[in-house]
C-alpha cells in the first residue's frame, strides 16, 4: 500500500510540540496580565526576569553557576514528572509522585544524618522506599479496588506527617531544619563528575543531572521497546483484556505503581543528596515538587524526552521567579504561571480532536471541490 | 474538656461543608479535586471582606457580607472546573490539581501584591482579622459557639433533603450514576453537572472561610488550607456519598484533628507522649483503612470522572 503523504499538521508528535508551546505562551500570557494588574509599571521587567532566570547576570561565571543551580532543581522535577507519565501511560494517575518524592526524602536523609550510609546506599534507600509506597497504592488498586488517586492522596499526607517525625530525630537543635549534609556526613552527597568545576565551582551540580536524562531514556526504551513495557501498556488499555491474553494484570498494576514510585523516590534523593536544600521538619504541606511533576509530564506531551525539556522549562520560570522585582511583585507568580500551565494542559487533548476534525473537513472539501487536484 | 468539644464542632463544620460540596459534584459526575483550591479562594474572599468592612458594621451585616463573598469566590473559581471537565471532556484530576496549586499560587500573589501596596515592607501574605472575627462568635459560658457551625447544620439538612427528596437532586444523582439514561429522559446532563461542580463551589468557599477562622486570627496564604480540602475528600468517602454517612465522618475526623490541637491538655494522652502529626495523621490512615474493606462494594457514582459526550452510546 502505498503511504499518502500527510501534511504535517497531521503528525501526531507536531500536534503536541504545537499545543505544548501553546500552553506555554498562555500561561506566560496570564502571568503577564497578572502582573499588569498588580502594578503596570514594572510588568515587562518582571515578566522579563522570569523568563530570563539565570540570564539576567551579565558575567559568564554568574551565569553558569545560576544554570547549574537550575539544573539542580530539574534533576528531582524530572524524575518526578518520569513517575506521572509512566504510571499514566499504563492507565494510573500518580498523584502521589508527591508522596513518593516526601518518603525517598525522609529515607534519603534519615539514612545520610542518622546511621551515616554512604550516598548510594542513600539513593537505594530512597527509591526502595518510594517503591514501596507506590506499591502500597499498586496492592490497594489490584486488590482492594481502591482508587489510585484516592490512595494516594491519603499516603501524600500520611507519608510528610511520618517524614516529618522521623526527620525530627536528625534536625538541628534550634531551628526546625535538618543538619547539613556537609557537616555530618560529606560521604552522602553526591559524586560531583567534576560537572561542579565546569558550573564555574557550584558544587551541587553532579550526579544527579546525568542520572536523571538516561533514566529519562531508560524509561522510555522501557515503555516503547521491551515486553515489559507492552504488557504495562495494555493493561492499562483494558485489564480485562490483558488478563485474557493471559498477562498478570494485578502483578502488572502493582509493578507499575512501584516502578514509578521508585522514580519519585529517587528524584528526591537526587535534590535533597546533593545538600542544595534541607529538610524543614515541621512543613505543614506537601512540597510542590511532585504536583509540579504532572505539570512537566503533561507539559512534555507525555513522553519520557518530552519531559526532559518541559521539567527544565518549568524548573526554569520557577527560578526566575526569584527575580522579579520583590518591592512590587512576589516570587509565587512563577507559581501561579506554571499552575496555570497545567490547567491549560488539560485542554490540549480536546484541541487535538478539534484540530484533526477540521483536517478531515478540509481535506474532504478539497476533495470534493478539485478531484484530480492532490489526494486522488 | 469544652475546648475540645469546641474544635471538635468547628473543624467538624469545615469537613462537613467542603465534603458536602464534593457530594454534590461527585453525584453530578465530576471528580472534584481541587476542593482544596476552592477553599483556598473562598477564605480569600472571605478574608478580603472581614479586612475591608469598617468595624462598626453590625455582627449580623457582616456574618452575611462574608459568607456572601467567600461563596462567591468559590462560585466563581469553581467555574474553572466546570468550564474544563464539563464543556471541554478535560481530565478532571488533571484539572483539580492545577486548581489546587493555582489557588494558593493565586491567592499568596495577590495577598502579597496588596499588602505591599499597603507598605513596602511588608512582604508577608497574611491577613489578619482580629476584630472582625469576633461577629461569628457568642460566648456560652466557656463555650464558643460559632455561628458557622449552625450554617453547617442547616447545609447538611438541605443537602438531605434536596438529594433525596426534590426533583432536582434525583436528577442531579442519575447524571452521576448513568448520564446517557438521563439525558434519554430529557435531562440536561450538561445543565445538571454545571449546578453539581457550582454548589461544591459554594459550599467549598464557605468551608475555607471556616477554617482560617477557626481558632486563629489571621492567616497566612501561602500555606494554602494545609491539605482540608484533601481531607474533606477522605470525609466523602468514607460517608460513601451520603449527607448524613458524611455527618458522622466529619464528626470522627474532626474529633481527631481537633486531639491534635489540644491533647496536651489531657493528663493520659500527654503522658502518651506522641507528637501532634500522629493525630494529625490518624483520619487519612483511618480511612485508607476503610476503602480498603469497603471498595469492593463501593458506593461512588458509577459515571464519576468520565466525560458526557452526548454523541457516544
Amino acid at each position: 500500500m502505498r503511504r499518502e503523504k500527510t501534511s504535517l499538521l497531521r503528525n501526531d508528535a507536531f500536534q503536541t510540540l504545537l499545543a505544548s508551546l501553546l500552553c506555554i505562551v498562555l500561561g506566560l500570557l496570564v502571568g503577564y496580565i497578572v502582573l499588569l494588574l498588580i502594578n503596570p509599571v514594572g510588568a515587562n521587567a518582571a515578566i522579563a526576569a522570569i523568563v530570563e532566570n539565570f540570564m539576567t547576570y551579565s558575567k559568564s561565571t554568574a551565569q553558569l553557576r545560576y544554570f547549574g543551580s537550575t539544573l539542580v532543581k530539574t534533576a528531582p522535577l524530572l524524575m518526578c514528572s518520569l513517575s506521572v507519565l509512566f504510571a499514566y501511560k499504563v492507565g494510573l494517575f500518580n498523584i502521589g509522585a508527591a508522596g513518593q518524592y516526601v518518603v525517598g526524602t525522609g529515607a534519603a536523609l534519615y539514612c545520610a544524618l542518622g546511621p551515616k550510609l554512604p550516598w548510594f546506599l542513600c539513593l537505594l534507600a530512597a527509591i526502595l522506599a518510594g517503591a514501596a509506597l507506590g506499591a502500597i497504592s499498586g496492592v490497594l488498586k489490584a486488590y482492594c479496588n481502591v482508587n489510585e488517586v484516592i490512595s494516594c492522596i491519603m499516603l501524600n499526607w500520611i507519608s510528610l506527617y511520618c517524614v516529618n517525625m522521623l526527620l525530627t530525630n536528625v534536625k538541628e537543635e534550634t531551628s526546625p531544619y535538618t543538619y547539613t549534609l556537609a557537616s555530618t556526613n560529606e560521604g552522602a552527597i553526591l559524586p560531583s563528575l567534576g560537572l561542579g568545576e565546569l558550573f564555574s565551582k557550584n558544587q551541587y551540580v553532579g550526579l544527579a543531572i546525568p542520572l536523571a536524562i538516561v533514566t529519562a531514556i531508560l524509561v522510555w526504551g522501557l515503555l516503547e521497546k521491551t515486553k515489559l513495557g507492552y504488557e504495562l501498556k495494555a493493561t492499562g488499555c483494558n485489564k480485562f483484556a490483558a488478563k485474557y491474553c493471559g498477562m498478570r494484570e494485578r502483578k502488572n498494576l502493582i509493578l507499575t505503581m512501584a516502578i514509578a514510585g521508585g522514580l519519585a523516590g529517587m528524584g528526591a534523593a537526587m535534590l535533597f543528596l546533593s545538600g542544595f536544600e534541607q529538610w524543614q521538619c515541621t512543613q505543614s504541606a506537601v512540597p510542590a515538587m511532585g504536583f509540579n511533576g504532572i505539570a512537566a509530564a503533561f507539559l512534555g506531551g507525555l513522553s519520557p524526552i518530552g519531559a526532559i525539556f518541559s521539567s527544565y522549562f518549568i524548573q526554569h520560570i520557577t527560578n526566575g521567579g526569584a527575580y522579579v522585582d520583590k518591592t512590587m511583585y512576589s516570587s509565587q507568580i512563577s507559581d501561579l504561571i506554571s499552575a496555570m500551565i497545567i490547567y491549560l494542559c488539560a485542554f490540549v487533548f480536546f484541541c487535538k480532536i478539534a484540530m484533526n476534525r477540521w483536517l478531515d473537513r478540509r481535506d474532504e472539501k478539497r476533495k470534493a471541490t478539485g478531484k484530480g487536484g492532490d489526494g486522488k | 474538656m469544652i475546648l475540645l468539644l469546641q474544635y471538635t464542632l468547628i473543624f467538624a463544620s469545615v469537613l462537613l461543608l467542603v465534603a458536602l460540596g464534593g457530594c454534590f459534584s461527585e453525584h453530578s459526575g465530576v471528580i472534584n479535586i481541587g476542593l482544596e483550591g476552592i477553599m483556598v479562594m473562598g477564605a480569600l474572599g472571605g478574608a478580603l471582606m472581614m479586612k475591608f468592612l469598617p468595624e462598626s458594621t453590625p455582627a449580623i451585616g457582616m456574618i452575611l457580607l462574608v459568607v456572601l463573598a467567600a461563596t462567591l469566590f468559590g462560585l466563581v473559581y469553581s467555574l474553572l472546573l466546570a468550564v474544563a471537565a464539563i464543556n471541554f471532556k478535560a481530565d478532571q484530576t488533571l484539572v483539580g490539581t492545577a486548581m489546587n496549586l493555582l489557588g494558593t499560587a493565586a491567592a499568596t500573589v495577590f495577598v502579597k501584591a496588596m499588602n505591599t501596596a499597603e507598605s513596602v515592607d511588608n512582604v508577608s501574605s497574611t491577613i489578619q482579622y482580629i476584630n472582625a472575627k469576633k461577629a461569628f462568635l457568642v460566648n456560652l459560658g466557656g463555650f464558643e459557639f460559632n455561628w458557622f457551625m449552625l450554617l453547617a447544620l442547616l447545609a447538611l439538612v438541605g443537602s438531605y433533603v434536596s438529594l433525596y427528596k426534590t426533583r432536582f437532586g434525583l436528577r442531579l444523582m442519575a447524571c452521576g450514576e448513568h448520564p446517557q439514561a438521563a439525558d434519554s429522559v430529557g435531562i440536561n446532563v450538561y445543565k445538571m453537572r454545571y449546578a453539581g461542580v457550582l454548589i461544591s463551589g459554594v459550599l467549598g468557599g464557605l468551608g475555607g472561610i471556616v477554617y482560617i477562622t477557626a481558632g486563629v486570627s489571621e492567616w497566612k496564604f501561602e500555606n494554602g488550607v494545609a491539605g482540608f480540602g484533601f481531607l474533606a475528600l477522605a470525609v466523602m468517602i468514607f460517608g460513601q456519598w451520603k449527607p448524613t454517612r458524611i455527618a458522622l465522618a466529619a464528626l470522627l475526623f474532626g474529633f481527631c484533628r481537633a486531639l491534635g490541637n489540644v491533647y496536651s491538655g489531657f493528663d493520659f494522652l500527654k503522658a502518651l507522649n506522641l507528637p501532634a502529626a500522629m493525630y494529625n495523621m490518624l483520619p487519612y490512615i483511618i480511612s485508607l483503612v476503610v476503602l480498603a474493606f469497603t471498595s469492593k462494594k463501593s458506593r461512588a457514582p458509577k459515571a464519576e470522572g468520565i466525560p458526557y459526550d452526548k454523541g457516544q452510546r
